[in-house]
């Protein structure tokens, strides 16, 4: 069974079309990567999947609960589903720790100990530890990003979203947020990753999917995207994103 | 100028009865506070509700918080005061209307601390409002993504980051509601106001009564803002960029 099934989804926003007739499925333990021109709607696509932007048609299946479903519990759906933002969006008045545990007290309803051994652990594993008492905006773009992870982590999610991760980054904090990604995605989490980083998509990703204009233009393996993608707007824009 | 001075005038014994002069102006400061505090907890608990209501994903909650808002602040002060004191009463039902007519209990101060505060609440929800549509979008949705509902959203991460960024208007509104408070005189209410026009007319001294007052009333206001500073300064975000001196 696929983790996520995206089942021709459609989304206007007014007259605009956004997003037309988009198809996929990421199975258990997949890592798939979502690329395209700004604009095309990969951004978009991701937030379908946990319903942060609604769609006018098809649905979204995650784990074989409907995000389409008007009685869907889709709060309870959220805290399963991991998502990572272009801007970490940490919660500025807490501190690091505090954005650890906020949720899996308040959502999941752990204990205050037992949700800060969690965070702790999960803050190590990132590298961070030493600034679990820091605030946010004490910290660089990149441990930002990281604790942003771990703070996705911390709920026990069945599977990750990454919309951008990387994209407000300084060149040199990129590869701290990679690396974590890439292990995460080498111990089998299922992700889907919208990015441009196609250094990334060659080492973990099993699956590109390119899109433009709101469509999915090609889905497809790796192997088979970075050899010889079928689409020639996707061959141009692999041309042009790879030439350097 | 020819004004005769008269320092001892405080501590006068008013026509009738035995109180001095002091004695009303210290009983007048009681009530000016009262009222400016009990009008600033219903501004502040009104406006952050109402703030937040004109930030709602639903459009009838948005035009609740409109009506609202500009109801409030579209209406003079004493009008609106005038309105709660002489004219609600006569259509609340008949038993209640009688009471509030005849029986009720320090009236005066209950219509000017709701009128106050009622007025300052909409003042309140614009700036909540502002503070939340400051912050960046991608906030909300983190909040939302992580599973937390709507309400837990604004509850632990809009509004502590909103009420955080308004707070130095907020200080303006809070000093606004005390010296506003003294719209209070014209329904009888013996805050200072009221208490500084009985002592020009009992004891003729103008200066002394007005000075009494006024010096009062800016004791009250800095405290205010001093106490404000404070909050603001406690709750200052390490490394947040608004924050940043």
């Amino acid at each position: 069974m696929s983790m996520i099934d995206i089942r021709n989804i459609s989304k206007w926003y007014g007259q605009f079309q956004v997003l037309t007739d988009c198809s996929t499925q990421v199975k258990q333990g997949e890592v798939v990567v979502v690329c395209g021109p700004s604009g095309s709607g990969k951004s978009t696509l991701i937030k379908c999947v946990n319903g942060l932007e609604p769609f006018q048609k098809g649905d979204v299946v995650v784990n074989g609960i409907s995000v389409a479903d008007a009685k869907t519990d889709l709060p309870k759906l959220r805290a399963r589903v991991g998502m990572v933002f272009q801007h970490f969006e940490l919660f500025p008045h807490m501190s690091i720790i505090g954005n650890l545990t906020i949720a899996q007290t308040k959502v999941l309803g752990r204990g205050a100990d037992e949700a800060r051994e969690r965070g702790i652990k999960l803050l190590d594993r990132v590298g961070l530890k030493a600034h679990a008492s820091k605030f946010p905006g004490e910290l660089s773009g990149g441990q930002q990003q990281r604790v942003a992870i771990a703070r996705a982590l911390a709920m026990d999610p069945i599977c990750m979203l990454f919309d951008e991760p990387t994209s407000a980054l300084d060149p040199e904090m990129i590869n701290e947020v990679l690396d974590v990604m890439v292990e995460l995605a080498k111990e089998g989490m299922t992700m889907m990753v919208v990015t441009h980083e196609m250094g990334f998509a060659r080492k973990v990703a099993h699956r590109v999917i390119f899109m433009d204009a709101g469509q999915i233009v090609e889905d497809a393996t790796k192997e088979a995207f970075f050899g010889q993608p079928r689409s020639e707007r996707a061959q141009q824009f692999l041309s042009k994103i790879l030439q350097h | 100028m020819n004004y005769h001075w008269n320092w001892h005038v405080y501590l006068d014994q008013v026509s009738a009865g035995d109180e001095r002069y002091l004695d009303w102006i210290i009983s007048a400061l009681g009530w000016t506070i009262a009222v400016s505090m009990s009008a600033w907890l219903i501004a502040l608990t009104l406006g952050a509700l109402i703030g937040t209501l004109r930030t709602a994903p639903n459009r009838w909650l948005v035009a609740i918080g409109n009506v609202w808002v500009e109801g409030f602040r579209n209406v003079p002060l004493l009008v609106q005061l005038f309105l709660w004191f002489f004219v609600v009463p006569e259509f609340l039902p008949a038993e209640l209307s009688r009471w509030v007519k005849q029986d009720m209990p320090a009236k005066e101060f209950f219509t000017a601390a709701i009128c106050l505060g009622l007025f300052t609440s909409a003042r309140v929800a614009e700036q909540v409002r502002a503070g939340i549509q400051s912050l960046p979008r991608g906030q909300k949705m983190a909040s939302l993504a992580m599973g937390f509902t709507l309400p837990q959203t604004y509850r632990y991460v809009l509004l502590p980051m909103a009420f955080r960024i308004v707070i130095p208007p907020l200080t303006s509104e809070f000093m606004n509601i005390i010296k506003n408070s003294s719209v209070a005189f014209a329904i009888g209410l013996m805050e200072l106001t009221f208490i500084s026009r009985q002592m020009i007319e009992e004891s003729g001294q103008v200066f002394e009564s007005l000075l009494a007052a006024t010096l009062l009333y800016t004791i009250c206001a800095f405290s205010a803002n001093r106490v404000m500073t404070y909050i603001e300064k406690r709750t200052r975000v390490p490394g947040y960029i608004a924050g940043a001196k």
